[in-house]
């Protein structure tokens, strides 16, 4: 009879490789940090369209306006601000059309935001599929950060639809100019900046709850530190020696915001300095969260 | 190059018990500073062997430990054992949902594990949607799932409704398109767990046929972990029992059945059994008392079919004269829970210093596959006139329920529509 200790010394040396390198995988309690295995992302790239696809064909089946839906949103929120914050507040657009301040505004927001939150809650809300079967955790988050980024090319067209309306139309104080181009730029920023938060707060989700209520109405308020519905350039006085607009600035998002609407109409604040910022901000974000992400994939499932 | 496909070394999972909730935070920072100071981790020393039944002392518990095993390429590995005995944790280990906390386990190929069959699968999606999302997520690529499609949706048999979204699919078409995915998937490394416990008898047929020719005719490594001892006795190869989160037995796969039939849970395979103290857990007056009892049919390890009779002998021997008393027995699972009692009428007469064998037939007992054992009484009453056992005799003898048919060939894998329908009024006594 064979029995577990037999089976501790039966150990014929002839059959083990001679190195790790022989195995196809090796499966250990902790790797590397910075094992990402990004390879495998890659391997599995009809894995992440075929979650892009899924994100759109479910979000818009049953209902009656279908993709219309991607119109309507960013509509409404700019309808809201236009009476709460134009009428109401009375605040400066720079003497800009307030329709296309305050979409322009929305529209890279709401790729910021929506991206953020859907990212952190990636392993809470796909605990199940995580606890059945493997394959790159990565890939959801590059999924949602990808669909997000389709959904927000649609919601562009609208906000170029209007915005060349007035620029044709002329009268404003619209000014196009060759920032514009650095519109990729902007969304790539946005999006690997948005990835790379989502991945912290997703991972730490995992074990503190506390942090899912944090962000949610953390980003709300995120907006209102974001020059969204005010121009950069309304910002003055100080607090402490430090001038509020710095603390605005210190926000990685009022620059990407404030040089879209620089290039696109003219006013806000351009600043070479700003973007850096932003970028290397976004650098190092990225870099931590990607790791914090592949450090909890290996064993959230205990936790979640 | 060797031909070891899986090679586990010294595998280990620890899991905290209880509620994560305030304490994590503290154990986090605790753990933290032991690992700053460089000492090891504070809590993983304290765990102890998974044993559910006995209360632990410590939060922290050992789901698997010390597992050392090789699986050669091409075999079929079934793995056996007690719910809670590990077989899960090691399957989600060796897919990668979640980590081991100590050891190792080395693959040679790529491995592709069904711990449940249509993860993923999304209800608004149609079947053809589901099919590319399903495949993917197991591992395929997209041009992979597309030179499969036909195959797939022809071996599910829900080609009508392949462009119909999942969630107006039947449960069992929506089992039968999930697993089909499942089936074409081509790793050297399968690693399959309970999916066949779902859909109709004829389609359990058709998965485990697939899964022997994908393990016969493509010469892949399978690991299989079933309940079903027919199942693993025939398509596995070899086998592996686990209880408490480790190895208790390796062997090929009859063996380790075998090994699990006769040694579980002290799982007494005697068709006869001398009574002795050990058995007399009740204060009795001993006028009447059992000497011994045994299967007169017994087969091979006291392994039943649902159709077999059990025929008994009891003998007894008396210190009293006594004209008229009764015998009762009980039916208890092998974890202590009854099932069925018979009490006779008072039909049996003994003289002084006399012994007696009385033998019992329990026809068409309609018990559920599974082990019990038989605890015995003698004496006399009733509830209305008050009862008096002479002897009460307990955990005698131990018996499994286990095939189909009388022959035993067939072991009982679908449940039957008689399981629990315990009938012990057909019972026939007889006293020499």
């Amino acid at each position: 009879m064979q029995t577990t200790d037999a089976l501790n010394h039966t150990e014929p040396a002839s059959t083990i490789p001679a190195t790790n390198k022989e195995w196809t995988e090796v499966i250990e309690p902790k790797t590397n940090l910075l094992d990402l295995r990004l390879g495998d992302v890659w391997r599995y790239r009809d894995l992440v369209m075929m979650f892009v696809r899924r994100d759109f064909v479910s979000t818009y089946k049953q209902t009656i306006l279908g993709p219309l839906w991607f119109f309507i949103q960013p509509l409404l929120t700019t309808i809201t601000f236009i009476i709460v914050f134009g009428q109401v507040a009375r605040l400066s657009t720079d003497g800009l059309p307030q329709v296309v301040f305050y979409l322009a505004g929305v529209t890279v927001w709401s790729y910021f935001a929506a991206t953020l939150t859907t990212v952190s809650t990636v392993f809470v809300a796909n605990a199940a599929i995580f606890g059945k079967v493997y394959f790159p955790r990565l890939t959801m988050p590059v999924s949602i950060v990808i669909s997000n980024m389709v959904r927000f090319l649609i919601q562009f067209g609208l906000f170029l639809v209007i915005w060349l309306f007035y620029v044709v139309r002329g009268g404003t104080t619209i000014q196009p100019n060759w920032v514009i181009a650095l519109t990729p730029v902007l969304l790539i920023i946005m999006g690997l900046m948005s990835l790379g938060l989502g991945m912290i707060f997703s991972a730490l989700t995992t074990k503190y709850r506390d942090l899912a209520m944090l962000l949610t109405f953390g980003i709300q308020l995120l907006m209102y530190a974001t020059p969204v519905i005010y121009p950069l350039s309304s910002i003055t006085g100080e607090i402490k020696g430090i001038s509020y607009k710095t603390i605005i600035l210190a926000n990685p998002m009022s620059a990407i915001v404030e040089t879209f609407r620089y290039g696109f109409l003219g006013s806000g604040a351009f600043n070479w300095s700003y973007l850096g910022y932003s970028a290397a901000f976004t650098v190092a974000i990225l870099i931590i969260g990607t790791i914090i992400f592949n450090k909890v994939e290996k064993s959230f499932t205990d936790t979640v | 190059m060797s031909n070891i496909a899986i090679r586990v070394e010294d595998l280990g999972k620890q899991y905290r018990l209880g509620e994560i909730g305030t304490g994590t935070l503290s154990h986090d920072l605790n753990r933290w500073w032991s690992k700053v100071r460089g000492k090891e981790d504070p809590f993983a020393k304290v765990g102890e062997v998974n044993d559910r039944t006995s209360k632990g002392t410590s939060d922290y518990v050992w789901s698997l430990r010390d597992v050392n095993f090789e699986v050669k390429a091409g075999e079929v590995l079934g793995i056996i054992g007690r719910n809670g005995a590990g077989k899960s944790t090691l399957l989600k280990i060796l897919s990668k949902v979640t980590a081991p906390t100590t050891g190792r386990i080395k693959v040679q190929g790529r491995i592709a594990s069904l711990l449940e069959v249509g993860t993923g699968f999304h209800p608004d999606l149609t079947g053809r949607e589901n099919v590319y999302l399903n495949g993917a997520i197991l591992g395929m690529s997209k041009s992979e799932i597309s030179r499969k499609f036909d195959e797939i949706v022809d071996f599910s048999g829900v080609e009508r409704y392949i462009d119909t979204p999942v969630k107006r699919y039947s449960s069992g078409m929506y089992v039968r398109l999930a697993f089909a995915v499942s089936a074409f998937l081509e790793p050297e490394i399968l690693i399959v767990d309970e999916v066949l416990a779902v859909g109709d008898a004829e389609f359990q047929k058709k998965c485990l046929g697939r899964m022997e020719d994908v393990s016969r005719n493509d010469g892949r490594t399978i690991l299989f972990v079933s309940h079903s001892m027919a199942a693993v006795k025939n398509i596995c190869t070899t086998g592996l029992l686990m209880r408490n989160g480790q190895l208790a037995y390796a062997g090929t796969a009859a063996q380790t059945v075998d090994y699990y039939i006769a040694n579980f849970l002290e799982f007494n395979n005697a068709a006869k059994v001398i009574i002795n103290k050990s058995h007399r857990l009740w204060e009795a007056s001993r006028a009447i008392i059992y000497e011994s009892v045994e299967f007169l049919n017994a087969f091979e390890n006291n392994c039943y079919s649902i159709q077999d009779d059990i025929l008994l002998l009891l003998k007894i021997r008396s210190s009293i004269d006594s004209q008229a008393f009764r015998i009762a027995f009980s039916v208890f699972k092998i974890d202590e829970t009854p099932v069925g009692t018979f009490f006779s009428n008072e039909i049996f007469s003994i003289k002084k210093g006399e012994t007696s064998e009385i033998e019992l037939v329990v026809k068409n007992h309609q018990l559920a596959k599974g082990q019990y054992y038989l605890s015995f009484s003698i004496g006399v009453g009733d509830e209305t006139t008050g009862i008096t056992d002479y002897d009460i005799i307990e955990q005698t003898l131990f018996f499994e329920i286990m095939y189909t048919d009388s022959l035993r060939e067939k072991m009982i894998t679908l449940w039957e529509p008689v399981f629990g329908n315990i009938n012990f009024q057909n019972i026939g006594l007889k006293q020499k």
